[in-house]
């Protein structure tokens, strides 16, 4: 069994979102990075216990990203992972970035591609459906479990109110979400190995870049709360009906 | 041509499809041509009814087999339907969200995941979509000849316009599908959070699982879904599909109730895109009353008993 984790670098959720140069980037300064928590919770510690389950299985991971990226490349191999592979390359573009990790990924011949079911900054949720349709392979989205059964995966999804169980074929790609793993905390000796592991550097391959960021624009701000006494809630049902006309 | 997938479940066309049918023909309109719907499967629905959305035709495969989701399947029709297509629309749901990006590869068409608004034509083609999980918009330029757009439930009104649409038979035989369905789960008779108008919602100031009936009293009255913050989840107070914020599911209602809610900023993420924010928090300081537009420093325990009775009496009225 060979696994490819894809992870990504994201903002801190607790830091301040501000824009420069005239609202076209994202001001980066006092910014903590973290792995994006889908791919970080979900996505890498299932695929671990995967191999924790198995130990001759073979996991590797992929960010695609420029240097700043190693610090949390290297946070994901102290949770687990035999190596991991960055392709040297900065868009914010989703069909380059899948266009970079089904590359990588053709090569290594893997059984199971894992993703998060979204990055907390973009909000895309498109890299693992671009990414098995450039490898004509079947997707399961939202996964909130995933268990192997023999040569198939048998995945339960999230659905409009409500759950589905799947089940496919390996080769495939799945998208991880809350459900599928608890979230681990690296020890020492995670930590210590992992600066030993092999981070390769690749180039990137030639992709276009289907969108462009053209500028960001902040959510207007709230012009203040009305309070209503708690010795007459009646009164914010009668404010909700007839001044907001929510119900 | 504009084409909308028209999405289903359970035999039933889902709400969300109404505005993203609406949100097509509008982007027709101002682009001059018509939209057309793709519906796949079986439904015991009215499909002619979608015209009242704006579509002039809806092409249809009512396969049964189509009824089991691969998204793999679902890209090769829709693929061969869109030949024409200048924009593809979906909901950005976990349908839309499976299919969409599968469908930009194999169309070579720029995808913008999460629109808010309609695309700005007035240099190329942009549209604003939510980044940071709704923390900010990013207006994203599409540099593909093709275009497609999943919309962001609840961001765009449904308009009707009494028309019918044309229905067309797909002349298509689907591949297999590599994906089976085994079962299926619904939570039946609860409205589906990511769709609900009204959500009423609860955090750890509750202290457990046994005072939700305040709750989901209040939410049957209103008609609302129910959410909950992510430690309430967490401690399996309530299902994990309850949890919104940055880290679970982000909604835009018209009305968010939140009681007992401190209003981190994980939480603030995934609900600040709600028209009308309603806090109940006996805390004075707690940072949700900042993002709120209403509230009550209160004790949940003794405000929402009378809030329930107001809203009673306002209904028998
Ligand atoms: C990486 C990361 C991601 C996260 N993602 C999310 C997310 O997606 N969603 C999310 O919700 N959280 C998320 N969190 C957690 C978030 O930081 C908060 O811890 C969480 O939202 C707090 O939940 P709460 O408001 O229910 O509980 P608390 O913070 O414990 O607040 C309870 C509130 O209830 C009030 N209260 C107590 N008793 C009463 C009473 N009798 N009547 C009225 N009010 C009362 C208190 O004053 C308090 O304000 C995330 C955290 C991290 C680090």
């Amino acid at each position: 069994m060979k696994i490819l984790v894809c992870i990504s670098r994201t903002p801190d959720t607790t830091a301040k979102i501000t824009f420069s140069d005239n609202n076209t980037k994202f001001e980066t300064a006092g910014v903590q990075w973290i792995i994006n928590p889908y791919d970080e919770w979900y996505a890498l510690v299932r695929a671990i216990e995967l191999k924790e389950a198995d130990p001759t299985t073979i996991l590797h991971l992929i960010n695609v990203g420029g240097a700043e990226s190693e610090p949390i490349i290297r946070k994901a191999l102290a949770l687990g992972g035999d190596e991991a592979i960055r392709v040297n390359t900065e868009t914010s573009d989703s069909f380059n970035i899948a266009s970079q990790i089904a590359a990588v990924a053709k090569e290594g011949g893997y059984d199971l591609i894992f993703t998060g079911k979204e990055t907390i900054d973009y909000n895309g949720s498109s890299i693992g459906g671009m990414v098995a349709e450039m490898l004509d392979l079947p997707y399961i989205s939202h996964a909130i479990k995933f268990d192997l059964d023999g040569a198939n995966a048998v995945v339960v999804r999230e659905i409009d109110g409500g759950e589905e169980t799947d089940k496919a074929s390996l080769p495939l790609v799945v998208s991880c979400q809350k459900g599928m793993a608890e979230q681990r905390i690296p020890n020492m000796k995670g930590i210590m190995g992992a600066r030993t592991k092999s981070l390769k550097v690749v180039e990137a391959v030639a992709a276009e870049d289907y969108t462009s960021i053209a500028s960001f624009d902040l959510p207007p701000a709230k012009s203040g709360v009305k309070l209503v006494s708690a010795e007459n809630p009646e009164e914010l049902v009668r404010l909700l009906h007839e001044e907001a006309k929510v119900f | 041509m504009v084409l909308v997938f028209i999405d289903q479940q359970d035999g039933h066309i889902k709400k969300s499809s109404f505005e993203a049918a609406s949100y097509a023909a509008k982007i027709a309109e101002i682009t001059g041509t018509t939209a057309e719907g793709i519906l796949l499967g079986t439904v015991n629905d009215e499909v002619a009814t979608l015209g009242n959305y704006g579509l002039t035709k809806v092409h249809t495969l009512a396969e049964a087999n189509l009824n089991n989701f691969d998204a793999q399947v679902y890209t090769k029709i829709i693929a061969a339907a869109a030949e024409t297509a200048d924009v593809v629309v979906f909901s950005n749901n976990t349908t839309g969200k499976a299919i969409a990006p599968r469908l930009s590869v194999r169309l070579k068409a720029g995808l913008i995941a999460g629109a808010a608004a309609l695309p700005d034509l007035s240099n190329g083609f942009t549209v604003k979509k939510t980044v940071f999980s709704g923390k900010a918009f990013a207006n994203i330029t599409v540099n593909t000849a093709k275009k497609i757009i999943t919309l962001n439930p609840n961001s765009f009104n449904v308009i009707t316009t009494g028309g019918t649409a044309e229905v067309v038979a797909l002349n298509m035989t689907p591949d297999a599908p590599k994906v089976q369905v085994v079962s299926t789960d619904l939570v039946k008779g609860e409205v589906p959070l990511g769709e609900a108008d009204i959500v009423v919602s609860g955090g750890r100031g509750l202290k457990g699982p046994e005072n939700w009936g305040m709750i989901t009293d209040l939410a049957h009255l209103l008609g609302a879904a129910t959410a909950c913050s992510r430690p309430v989840a967490d401690i399996n107070w309530r299902p994990h599909h309850e949890h919104v914020g940055q880290t679970g599911l982000a909604i835009a209602p018209n009305l968010y109730i939140a009681v007992g809610i401190s209003g981190a900023i994980q939480h603030l993420a995934g609900v600040n895109r709600s028209k009308t924010i309603v806090v109940i928090n006996k805390d004075p300081e707690a940072p949700f009353f900042k993002a709120a537009d209403y509230g009550i420093v209160g004790d949940a325990f003794e405000v929402m008993p009378k809030i329930i009775a107001a809203v009673k009496a306002l209904k028998a009225s």
